[in-house]
């Protein structure tokens, strides 16, 4: 049995993670990856592809019913545990910190599984670092937003160009030790329970 | 400051912890902590195995489970403190509830009358050819499961082939309830009073009736932890003790409620949370009905982790095939409570500690005063509803006697 033998299982309620995940499984030579948005029927799912690892974020609220199913069920015969090797607790705790869980066929050697796991750990790690990343940058879009909309109050009203009143929300937001879009964001406020 | 880190999932139970840091009894101790909300049990465990939670709010069961080394990734947990008696119950769909009270449910909560109607709506059922009702647990290791099942099967039903038992996450319940994805279920609160009030279930019994006097939540630790930190572990019982004392007191029920309806707690309305805290529900749409010890937090020693506990949910674990009995797994049952340390962390503050750290459930029929190092603790009335007693001291033969049972 080769690499690209192993049948593997990733759960992930996040599409686009999910997609990351098994675009590296297939660069390292795994074809038999089946991807689940949703665990509702995955009792059937597991018991038709009798799945060699299972990969799934660790916040998954119903990972407790997927392992209900290695306990409980009738169907999944296979005992699985987490990760091949318990004593390898470098990864595993790799693994929890990136939010990575995986359940793999109890007796799978660890030179095996360990590839899987180590790209799964890496790739949801770039994934967050990705989110992290969006995140900053929509918080910033909003920032402008706020100055620019600061700044045309105050041209409004007290009829300054675009530069003077940059400027003065520069200036008052040094003075009282704040950041500028804080500063604008109370002058903003301010117009708007003045105006009511 | 000792940093340290705590999981919680977002059930009243976590009333304890969640108070604790609230209201400062953690700081008070010299503790530092930082709560952090989890989504499921197995998350709760992970963290606890890789050592980036020092400790948490876990399902009863969890640590017994975790040193049999009976689910992935097992951790050595030990539980030197439970997290208050009762606050789970049992609710089913609105169908349901019909059919049982045409067959003889009163309404009234009582598992012996719940449970006989339940028995005959399932074999009308199998007569008329229909599938099996399904209900859900929120985890195989839980109370939830092992008090579900034991009601059932001392009602005659076999929880393993009359009926159809899945885990499920318990914010979901209402809704799988109200789809008809699930006929009942058993979780912790708010989660049965919310579908309640919604008019798309109805609550049939509760667990302070079905195993009176009877733990749900245990703080659990890393055994390791624990053993290395002694102080630590010591300031932090102390801590959710005073927490717990404060719990109980109702005047305090309305802060409290607040406290667990935050944002980034139980995100549910305090007023849906205040009536549970004193043991009122709603157990329909229009009915409420106050339920004695429904969830206590201090009153009958309530914190403390009775070994006789830990080794009755051993023997249903037992029960239930998901072990094998044996003089070893028991004493490894009855070591994953840890009343010493209970002990040992309790005795600057002069409360009554029971002198036992075992006892017979279901033997006290009425609130009784029992030895303690100091005066003034009461407990029982404890034990299940259908009159049976737990010996810790014979959990071999309990086993064997629920064996010619169901």
């Amino acid at each position: 049995m080769n690499t690209s033998d192993l049948a593997i299982l990733v759960i992930d309620e996040n599409a686009i993670r999910a997609a990351i995940i098994r675009d590296g499984l297939l660069k390292a030579g795994h074809h038999n990856v089946t991807v689940v948005e949703e665990l509702v029927g995955v009792a059937r799912t597991i018991e038709r592809l009798s799945p060699d690892v299972i990969v799934i974020d660790i916040e998954n609220p119903n990972r407790d019913m997927l392992e209900s199913l290695f306990v409980l069920s009738r169907s999944v015969k296979k005992p699985i545990a987490m990760f091949v090797d318990r004593s390898d607790a470098e990864t595993i705790h790799a693994a929890v910190e990136a939010g990575v869980s995986a359940y793999v066929i109890d007796g799978l050697k660890q030179e095996r599984v360990k590839p899987i796991l180590d790209m799964a750990i890496s790739r949801f790690n770039a994934f967050s670092r990705m989110a992290q990343e969006l995140e900053a940058a929509k918080s910033q879009l909003e920032n402008r937003k706020v100055v620019d909309r600061a700044k045309a109050l105050l041209m409004k009203s007290r009829g300054m160009d675009e530069e003077k009143a940059y400027a003065l929300l520069r200036r008052t937001a040094m003075d009282q030790n704040r950041k500028i879009v804080d500063v604008a964001q109370s002058l903003i406020m301010t117009f708007e329970m003045l105006e009511r | 400051m000792q940093d340290l880190s705590i999981g919680f999932v977002p059930l009243l139970d976590s009333a304890i912890v969640l108070a604790a840091e609230a209201k400062g009894f953690f700081i008070e101790e010299g503790l530092n902590v930082r709560l952090t909300r989890e989504t499921s049990w197995s998350a709760i465990r992970d963290r606890l195995a890789v050592g980036s939670l020092q400790a948490a709010h876990v399902l009863a069961p969890m640590p017994i489970a975790a040193n049999l080394g009976l689910f992935p990734l097992a951790p050595k947990l030990i539980a030197p403190i439970a997290l208050g008696l009762g606050g789970n119950a049992v609710t089913v769909s609105a169908a349901l509830g019909a059919a049982m009270e045409a067959e003889g449910d009163e309404r009234d909560l009582d598992p012996a009358k719940a449970g006989a109607a339940l028995k005959r709506v399932i074999a009308a059922r199998r007569a008329a050819g229909l599938p099996p009702l399904r209900f859900g647990v929120v985890y195989v290791f839980s109370g939830h499961n092992l008090e579900l099942r034991y009601w059932l099967a001392a009602s005659g039903i076999d929880p393993d082939r009359d009926i159809e038992i899945v885990v499920l996450p318990p914010p979901f319940m209402p809704d799988a309830v109200e789809a008809g994805r699930i006929d009942g279920y058993c979780a912790g609160e708010p989660w049965n009073t919310i579908a309640a009030r919604r008019g798309a279930a109805r609550i049939v019994t509760v667990k302070a009736k079905i195993w009176r006097s009877s733990p749900e939540k245990v703080l659990a630790l890393p055994a390791d932890f624990a053993s290395a930190n002694e102080d630590t572990v010591s300031a932090l019982l102390r801590s959710l003790y005073r927490a717990s004392e404060w719990s109980s007191r109702l005047e305090n029920h309305a802060e409290l409620a607040s406290i667990l309806a935050e944002p980034h707690h139980l995100n549910v309305d305090a007023a849906v949370l205040q009536p549970l805290l004193s043991g009122t529900l709603a157990v329909s749409a229009k009915n409420e009905r106050t339920v004695e010890d429904f969830f206590l937090t201090s009153a009958k020693a309530a914190t403390f982790p009775w070994q006789s506990h830990a080794l009755w949910f051993y023997s249903q674990i037992v029960r239930w095939g998901l072990c094998d009995h044996s003089a070893e797994n028991a004493e490894i049952a009855k070591m994953s409570y840890r009343p010493d340390i209970y002990r040992r962390a309790l005795q600057p503050l002069s409360t009554p500690l029971p002198g036992a750290s075992l006892k017979v459930e279901g033997a006290l029929k009425a609130p009784t005063p029992v030895g303690a190092s100091a005066g003034g603790l009461i407990l029982g009335p404890d034990g299940f509803f259908d009159g049976q007693t737990f010996d810790p001291d014979q959990v071999g033969a309990y086993i064997e006697q629920q064996k010619t049972t169901i």
